[in-house]
Order: C-alpha cells, then structure tokens, then sequence
C-alpha cells in the first residue's frame, strides 16, 4: 500500500509539473501586450518600470524559472497585472473559503442526498418511486445549472421571498447556491447508485445470504449498500471538478464573493497572471482529490487492499 | 390402458440436424438492435423529438418572418405573441427566429464535435491498442494527464488563447482534450476483444486479421462509439452553454443557445419567457440525447439479447 | 423412514418477452431424513431451478410456481404458502443451500468469520463472542487450518476449495435438516472436488443432515447419492437407487449420461460418448417425449405422445415408450461399456 500511495503522489506530482508548465507557456504565448489595458496612455518610462515589476522584459524561460522558484518556495503565484500590489496568492486563499464552504456543503448534500434516492430507487426499480427519482436525476443531468439557479432565484426569492436573492454571509444566503450546485451530483450520485445496487443485488452472495435466511433490512444494510457503496468513492473525484466549474456560474447568479466568480472576472479582465494562479490552483486541487479517493477506495476496499499487499 | 396399434412401435430415423437447429426465428444483429430499439417507447420518442428539433433547426429562422439579427426598437422585450410566437429579445429581435437560429449553432457544434471525438478517439484508441505494450503505456499515460485536468479548465484556458470566438477555434477548444475519454473506451473495448476466446479462436484457425478487424473488431467498436456519440453531443452543446455564460463562447451577431439564455439570464427576474424558450431546447435536447443514448446502448449491448 | 420433504407435482414457469418457459413441468419426489438424493441432468433441465424452488430463492417474478404445486417439508408445512417471515427461519435453520460458484457466492466486503456468525445470531440468537467460538469450531469441522486466524480473512484470500468449505460451514452452521447442494464441485479443481465430496459426506452422517445434491456429472454421485433421479427437459425420466441407475437403468437418456462418464477402467481408448443434439425449448409446446428428438431408439409413438411412469421396483421407475410391451427390445448390455452392466 505504502508503494502504491509512494508511485501515485509521485504521478500526480508529474501530472500538476505539466498542467503548469502549459498553462505557464501558452498564457505567455499570447500575442500582444499583456498590459495593454493600463499601459495603453502611460509614458513610455513608467510603461518600462511595470514591465521590469513584473520580469515581463525578460526571455519567457527565465520568466517561468522563477515562477517556479518563487511557486515551490514561498508559494506564491506573483501578483496581479490588473490590480498591482495583489497578491495572487493571497487572493485566491482568501476568495477560496468562501468557495470552499459552499463546494463543502454542495457535495455533502449531492452525496447523501444522491446516495439515498439511488438506493430507493434500485429497490423500487420500475415503480413509480423509481421513475419519479430518475426523471429527477435526469433533469439534474441535462438541465444547465445556470437555468436551474434561476428557476430557484426566482421562486423563493422573487415569487414567495423566503430567501434573499444575492449576497454572502450568513447561513441563509448558502441555501440556494448549494441546492443549485449540488442538483448535478444528486443526479449523478443517484443514477451511478442505482446501478450499482442494481448490479450487487445479482450477485450470488446476496442469493446466499438470502438462503441464510438474512432479513430483507440486513440484506440491504449489511450485504447490499456496502458492497453497493464502495465503488461510489471513484466518482467522488471527477464530481468535484463539476462542482467547481458549476461554482463559477453559481457565483455569478448569487452575487457571492467565492473564486469562481473572481476567476470569471480574471478572465474577463485577462489579468494573466490571476488566471495562471487560478487554473494552477484548481488543477492542483483537482488532483489532490482525484488521489485522496483512489487511496481511501484502495484502504476501504478489502479486495484492493489486498492486492496491493501481496504485490 | 388403452391399445396403441403395433404400427407406432416402428423405430423411426431421427435426424440430429433437425433438433440442432435453433426453434426460434433468428434474426440479424442490426436487425435486433432496431427491434429493440424500437421497444423501447422512451428512445422512440427521444428520436421523434430529436428529430424535429434538428429539422426546426434547419426551417425554423425563415418561418416567422423575421430576420434573427434583425433589430427593432419599437419593440423591445415583448411578450409572446402573434407576431412574435416566442416574444422579443432586450432590442427588439425575434426570439422564435433567434432560438433555430441559434439551436442551428448548437447543433452543429454538437455533432461535429462529437464526430471529431469519435474519429480522434477512436484512432488513437486504436493505435495504443494495437501496438501495445511501451506504446500502448506511453499513449494512455498521456490520456491520464490530460483526463484529469478538469475538461472545462482546459476549454476557458484554450478560449482565451485563441481568443477568436468563430466556430472554428471554438471547436478546437471544446474537442481537445474532449477525445480523451472515447479512446480510452475504444481501446478497452479492443483490448477485451482481442483476448476474448471467439477472437483467439478465429486467429487459431488462420482467419486473416483484416478479416477478423472487419468482422469482429469494428462492429464491437461500433456499439461503444454510437452510443459514445449519442453522449458526447448533448455534452458539446453543454459546454458551449457554459462557454457562452462566462463569456467565452459565440459572439455576436451570431448566438447559440447557450448565448441566448446567458442573455436572457440577466433580465429572467423581469422578463422569465426570454429564458424559457432556449432553456427549454437546451435541456429537450440534452434529455432526448440522453434517453436515446440509455436506449441505444441497451439496445446494442448483445449480452441483453433475449 | 421419515419423510423431511416431498414435493408434488412441482410446475414452474418464466414469464419472458418471449413468452412462458414451462421449466420445470410436474416433477414429484420424496426425500427421508439423513438421506442424499442426487438430480442429475444437463445444464436447463430444470434441475437446479427445482432446487431453488424448495428455499423459495427463485426471482417471483419472472419464475411462477404453479398452482397445485406443493412442497412439503417435515410433514406438515408447504413451502408454497409459507409465510415471509416463517421462509425467512426456515431458510438456515431448516434447510440451507450452497452454490456453484464459491468465487462468487461469498460477500467480498465481509470476513468469512461475519458471514458465519451472521447466520449463527440470526438462527440460534448467539451473541458475538459465542457465535466467534461457535464458528472457528465450525471451521475446524470442514478441515480449515488456522480457524482462529482466518475468520478474520476476507474470501478473495482464501483458495477456491477452501471457499466452498467456508459455504458448507455456513450452510451447516445451524444443523439445517436438509442441504442442498447445487454444482458444489463444478468450478474447483478435480483434485479438490474428491477432497469436498468427501466433506460432505462425512457432514452427512455427523450431523444426520439430508442432502439434495444437483449436478451434471453422474461420476460425481457415484460413491455418495442414496437415491437419484434423471431430470431432462423439466421431468424427472428416470428415478431409482444407486444401485439401479448404475446398473439396471433402462432410460435411453440415463444410458447417454453414463456413457459420457470418463472411466479409468475401460480397456479400450474408445471415444467418450458425446449425446448428440439440444434439449428442446421449452417455449414450445411439447409433444410426445421431450427427449425423441435425440433418441437413438425413437419411435413413432414417442413423437405423438407422452410415455407414462413404468415402475420397476418399488424405487425403480421410469418414464419410456421402450417399456411398453410391444416395443422392441433393446439389450442394455450392448448399449453401455463396461462394468455398468452387471
């Protein structure tokens, strides 16, 4: 297991060295001036003066060798082109909380939540139950989030007002963004579910444990969900990239001050050094997660843990 | 008892050919696939409305007499009418003409997308599985890498690099790092093929291996890439949606959906049936894409043939 | 003797898409206590359908057991009209059953040790640390070394004949007065199907436990069924002791399976015998004996109608036209190799 853990941080290490050398070159291979916005009626001397602020005089090679340096060292990111004196850095940290709390809430809800409806309606496969859940996990799936954000906006709180429109801050304000945002993983959870269930429920086990004469609740508790579960952690990973990207329209709609919406306007500004920083930082993110849950699937996993002992 | 006459005690010939053939009325496998394709109610459906809305898609902009980029301040932002079946947009133009217009764009990127996907995919798939070995890890290491940055990071970055919002690089885009997951699957599926024993047994008894491509190979692949297709669209149209709601996707005078409800999102509060009409393709789109492709694959999946 | 079970004119259907499969189609037989009864026939035939039918594992839908269909255990109680929560005590403690596949029949995310004392808490209401004593006892029964330590182990570390030991523990961990063993040697190692035949046995006549034992392979019930009944095609053709299946068995279809048994004794290296076409579908309405359309000694009358139960011993029956008086005689000497013939 050790050895395992050992090859896959070294992998994901290689994986983030790439994603930032790209990212790096091909934001620096844009034609143009990258200070075009503000250095459009500056004097030429002060013009200069930025550009040496930024090492922008020097060969792009140097430039991400000390991006790199400065990146593996202090972590940090440079600053702001557009607003000068912010540290990249720093302002992904602080914008991050926010959007880390409602990605937080959005994937716990999308997982118990999307947990709970697969199983009912792998148990009442072809039942009204499970046609009503599936219609929903279907909606969850193809329906924009954009246009489900507005749909809940404008019921409760432009039609009824029971929750406010926009805004950050207190519990009620997280209400609608995390609903919206987890939409996408209750459907996705729920559909992966019922189909595991669905699977593990032919399996010959279950047909011993039934002539051990197991109750319908235990079979479902003990030999179904468990066996049913475990392989739900893999997609625990590639949600969390879908909620991330969904955070940067949710956001928007709910006038939160999260990264997803600063990431939005980095890009809209093109303010190249945000969205180096960002993107790394996702990415980064990203890959963390996709290998905290193949590790916890292989320590969770009898089978795989295992194996990978003996190896 | 009763008597039986002595006659029926004649030993009779039995011809093993006879019980050997199958009793039931066997039928070809695309043939099969249609039937149960067409069982399925849900998929029919899915079909049917698919293929309206393509057909729209295409009529559709020249049936209410207006112009989609045609700007009319006299009236701006009305209701649904008999002028203006679906309303009119912030500047007067009509929406009805405006969201087949558009859906024409959508659909497009669409299905060129997916097809770029599908033949991007599965060549390299392919490869990789064909030659095996150091090549076959070295192609999937490099999959690895490019799955798992998160696909719509890989868009915006590409977006704002090439800055040019035609259709073109907009496609570049969307199917860059988008084939990565059809050529994973496809050279699965020929790596399970070429170990299965029905393939081993054909190369034991000396078929040629252009026979054995074309005989078992391709119509295996085949199943996995209709129905990847029949996914992989609805998953195009989707990202330009989100394309156009940052920012990054179509710009105007020309729209897609994905542009028109992003437009329509800002005044929603104020004027909801604005949004409701390209939400409405976007997501009867994505749903019978998606039903069809459900259906599909139930449908090709030979191991489900009754 | 005492009869545990005896099921009555047992008619099971699948309801599919293309229509009813008659699966098993008026099957009757008794069984005593500590007694072991073998079906035997090839794969469809209906016999392991039969099988599941007694614990009521079989999918209700698509399977329907037919009215009129009883079975009825101990005397007294029919498993047809059992109630879900009497089904429930009788599935393990009354009668329990093991499968093919041990590769798959044990819950990968579960100890083995669990899966024992799941049955024990259930049925005899153990407690943990009881039911723990209880199970490694169990395990040394069926000859598992290191009991104590490979309770804990999870199956997919445990070899595939150690599994099917586990599944017999299991299945005799509550002294079931009957147990069914569908194919339990048919995905092991000839070395280790011997090793578990054994097993079974010996379990048998420790615990006094009647066994069903299902299987293709007549070489396999030739040291261990009491009984044993040729099913094809959903009926039972013929029925009889050891003794008369082996040596007086006078069913066409009885004689093909004998003549595919491999022999160690046979002096010359003929071929092994291969019955030649498929088992009719059972889709289809049948007409005549099901098996005619395979019969070396087919006759007319075999294709018009069904041939009746001849009885040849109180134990001995069979149903074929080639008992009627007016069929012709086939010598069963010449039909059959070897030491089968007495």
């Amino acid at each position: 297991m050790t050895r395992y853990i050992i090859k896959r941080v070294g992998y994901m290490l290689l994986t983030l060295f790439i994603i930032i050398t790209i990212t790096f070159f091909l934001m620096h291979s844009i034609p143009g001036d990258p200070l075009a916005h503000m250095a459009k009626n500056l004097p030429e001397q002060i013009k200069e003066n930025y550009y040496k602020k930024y090492g922008l005089d020097q060969p792009v090679m140097v430039q991400y060798v000390k991006f790199l340096k400065n990146l593996i060292t202090e972590g940090d990111l440079g600053q702001s082109l557009r607003y000068p004196g912010r540290s990249v850095t720093d302002t992904i940290l602080e914008h991050s909380k926010v959007s880390g709390r409602l990605g937080a809430q959005a994937i716990i809800i999308g997982i118990t939540i999307g947990i709970i409806l697969g199983v009912v309606a792998a148990l009442f496969r072809n039942k009204w139950p499970d046609y009503l859940i599936m219609f929903i996990a279907i909606l969850g799936v193809t329906v924009p989030i954009f246009i489900i954000a507005s749909i809940l906006q404008y019921s409760f709180s432009v039609k009824f007002k029971i929750l406010p429109t926009t805004g950050w801050g207190k519990v009620k304000h997280t209400i609608l963004p995390t609903i919206a945002l987890s939409f996408g993983s209750i459907a996705t959870y729920a559909r992966y579910m019922r189909s595991n269930v669905l699977e593990v429920i032919n399996q010959d086990y279950i047909l011993t444990a039934q002539a051990k004469g197991v109750s319908p609740f235990n079979i479902v508790i003990k030999h179904i969900l468990r066996n049913a579960i475990l392989p739900v952690i893999t997609i625990i990973g590639p949600e969390i990239a879908g909620i991330f990207t969904g955070s940067f329209v949710i956001e928007r709609i709910f006038g939160i001050p999260g990264l997803g919406s600063y990431y939005i306007t980095s890009i809209n500004d093109r303010d190249y050094t945000m969205i180096i920083g960002t993107t790394v930082f996702y990415a980064a993110l990203f890959v963390v997660a996709q290998l905290i849950t193949d590790i916890l699937y292989g320590i969770v996993d009898p089978r795989i843990r295992v194996s990978e002992k003996d190896e | 008892m009763e008597t039986i006459s002595k006659e029926k005690f004649r030993r009779i010939q039995i011809d093993y050919k006879e019980s050997e053939k199958i009793a039931r009325p066997q039928i070809g496998y695309w043939q099969d696939v249609w039937r149960r394709l067409k069982s399925n109610k849900v998929a029919i459906l899915s079909l049917i409305i698919l293929v309206i809305i393509v057909f729209m898609t295409i009529i559709g902009p020249y049936l209410s007499g207006y112009d989609f980029k045609e700007i009319d301040s006299a009236k701006i932002n009305q209701r649904p009418s008999k002028e203006n079946w679906f309303g009119t947009d912030e500047l007067g133009r009509d929406i009805f003409a405006r969201v087949w217009k558009a859906g024409r764009v959508s659909m497009v990127i669409g299905i060129t997308g997916a097809l770029i996907s599908a033949v991007v995919g599965t060549m390299y798939g392919g490869f990789s599985a064909y030659f095996g070995g150091r090549v076959d890890t070295i192609m999937m290491r490099i999959v690895e890498i490019l799955i798992s940055v998160p696909y719509l990071l890989v868009v915006i970055l590409i977006s704002i690099i090439t800055d040019s919002r035609s259709l073109g690089t907009m496609m570049i885009s969307l199917t860059l790092t988008g084939w990565c997951g059809t050529a994973r699957m496809v050279r699965g599926q020929m790596l399970q093929l070429k170990s299965q024993e029905y393939i081993l047994a054909a190369e034991a008894l000396g078929v040629k291996p252009l026979k054995i491509i074309m005989k078992h190979l391709i119509p295996n692949v085949l199943n996995v890439l209709i129905v990847s297709i029949s996914f992989d669209i609805p998953g195009y149209i989707f990202s330009e949606t989100f394309l156009s709601y940052i920012g990054l996707g179509i710009q105007p005078p020309n729209t897609s959906w994905g542009a028109l409800a992003s437009a329509a999102q800002r005044n929603f509060i104020f004027y909801p049936y604005q949004l409701f009409f390209p939400a409405l393709m976007i997501a009867l789109t994505m749903l019978t894409f998606t039903l069809l492709g459900d259906g599909l694959r139930d449908a090709l999946d030979p191991r489900l043939r009754e | 003797m005492d009869k545990i079970l005896e099921v009555k004119d047992l008619n099971i259907s699948f309801h599919t898409y293309a229509g009813e499969v008659k699966a098993v189609r008026g099957v009757s037989f008794d069984l005593n206590k500590g007694e072991s009864l073998a079906l035997v026939g090839e794969s469809g035939c209906g016999k392991t359908v039969t099988a599941k039918s007694i614990v009521r594992l079989l999918k209700e839908p698509p399977a329907e057991i037919k009215e009129g269909s009883k079975i009825i255990f101990n005397g007294k109680e029919d498993v047809v009209k059992m109630s879900k929560k009497r089904l429930r005590s009788f599935r393990g403690e009354d009668v329990s059953m093991i499968f093919q596949d041990p590769m798959t029949s044990l819950n990968p995310t579960m100890t083995i040790g669990q899966q024992i004392m799941e049955a024990l808490m259930i049925h005899k209401g153990m407690q943990k640390n009881e039911a723990k004593k209880e199970t490694i006892k169990l395990l040394e029964t069926v000859n598992i070394p290191n009991a104590e330590e490979r309770i804990n182990h999870y199956p997919h570390q445990l070899s595939g004949g150690m599994r099917q030991r586990v599944m017999i523990a299991m299945a005799l961990s509550c002294n079931p007065k009957i147990l069914i063993a569908d194919e339990p040697t048919t995905a092991l190692d000839v070395t280790i199907q011997a090793q578990i035949m054994d097993l079974l046995g010996e379990l048998k006549n420790k615990f006094n436990t009647a066994i069903i034992l299902i299987t293709h392979d007549l070489g396999v019930v030739a040291n261990f069924a009491d009984k044993i009944q040729v099913m094809y095609a959903g009926e039972i053709v013929e029925r009889g002791n050891r003794e008369e299946i082996f040596y007086k068995s006078m069913h066409p279809y009885t004689w093909a399976l004998l003549n595919s048994v491999p022999r160690l004794d046979t002096e010359n290296k003929e071929q092994l015998y291969a019955l030649r076409g498929t088992p009719p579908d059972l889709i289809l309405p049948l007409k005549g004996c099901a098996f005619s359309s395979r019969c070396e000694y087919a006759m007319e009358i075999c294709l018009e109608r069904k041939p009746v139960e001849t009885r040849l011993s109180n134990t001995h029956s069979l149903s074929c036209w080639l008992q009627h008086p007016d069929a012709p005689k086939v010598n069963r000497a010449e039909v059959l190799r070897g030491e089968m013939n007495e």
